[in-house]
């Protein structure tokens, strides 16, 4: 059994080498997947109005509307303007998450450069939030209740990116630990059949459930710093 | 008697992963109290089962580091 990230080889840009490893091939056929969608979705889109007419543009406004709505009662209505870049978030996670149900691909969550990658978006858009919307303030919750907490409270919010990645990258990592070992273990002429049901829990349950719990967290803390009382 | 380094890394990833063993009776006691309160308030459901991801999403995160930690004792070690 090897469960190490392959790699297919090494490519020297400018003198900096980058390796082709299975994460990043798997992450731009996610992208590919994304894009073609996105501009599919462009193209029928065309002929816009103000009222939706067809079922195809009534599906796209529920959908993007229900998000909308996911962020505005999670983080607050005046952060509504993250709600495209959580949308953009949400899916990719969730593609990467369900994308273990094809045989053998290796999902790009679970290598935890990809989750720490998003939970860094999330660790900035928190020091945003909260020097628009509390300025100084923020700046001195930091020595709060006294001069000596500095450290501990910046230990504190280092802690929140990581964590934050690792409950995504464990979650996924040991879903696919999980199913390699089963198909290890299975017989030949099991293989179809005996992998079934756990692919249904690792892969799609656990896979949208923790999709969910990493947005719905990232949008609690950024809405926590920027509530001003 | 001397145990042997491979064996002693065994039983360190063993122990490490051991963290599980309480975060259920957490995640439990999580998903109770809010099958109570939405037993109690069944008009906020919808706020009460997102409050209890998060709930049963930070109450799990020591498990995860135990995972982590005994996946890094057997693979990276």
């Amino acid at each position: 059994m090897d469960f190490n990230i392959r790699n297919f080889g090494v490519v020297n840009i400018g003198g900096i080498e980058v390796w082709v490893t299975e994460t990043l091939v798997n992450t731009w056929m996610i992208m590919a997947v994304l894009v073609a969608f996105a501009i599919i979705v462009r193209v029928k889109i065309k002929k816009w109005t103000e009222v939706p007419e067809g079922k195809f543009q009534n599906t796209v406004e529920a959908i993007v509307e229900t998000f909308d709505n996911f962020v505005k009662s999670s983080a607050g209505s005046k952060l509504s303007y993250l709600g495209p870049w959580f949308f953009t978030v949400f899916c990719f996670i969730l593609l990467s998450n369900i994308s273990g149900l094809v045989y053998g691909t290796r999902p790009p969550t679970a290598d935890w450069a990809c989750t720490f990658a998003f939970a860094l978006a999330t660790f900035f858009l928190i020091q945003y939030a909260g020097l628009r919307y509390q300025g100084t303030k923020y700046l001195k919750s930091f020595i709060e209740p006294v001069v000596f907490f500095f450290p501990l409270n910046v230990i504190g919010e280092l802690a929140r990116p990581i964590s934050l990645s690792f409950r995504l990258f464990g979650n996924l990592l040991a879903g696919m630990l999980l199913m390699t070992m089963l198909y290890e273990m299975t017989p030949i002429f099991l293989k179809f059949l005996v992998p079934v049901p756990l692919h249904i829990y690792f892969d799609l349950v656990a896979g949208i459930l923790q999709t969910y719990v990493f947005c719905i967290l990232s949008l609690s803390f950024i809405g926590a710093v920027a509530e001003t009382e | 008697m001397s145990l042997d380094l491979e064996a002693a890394r065994l039983i360190a990833a063993a122990i490490a992963v051991l963290a599980g063993l309480i975060v259920p009776i957490g995640q439990g006691n999580v998903a109770a109290k809010a099958i109570e309160a939405i037993a109690r308030q069944p008009e906020a459901r919808g706020h009460i089962t997102s409050t209890m991801f998060i709930g049963c999403a930070l109450s799990e995160t020591s498990g995860i580091y135990g995972l982590l930690i005994s996946i890094i004792i057997l693979f990276a070690m």
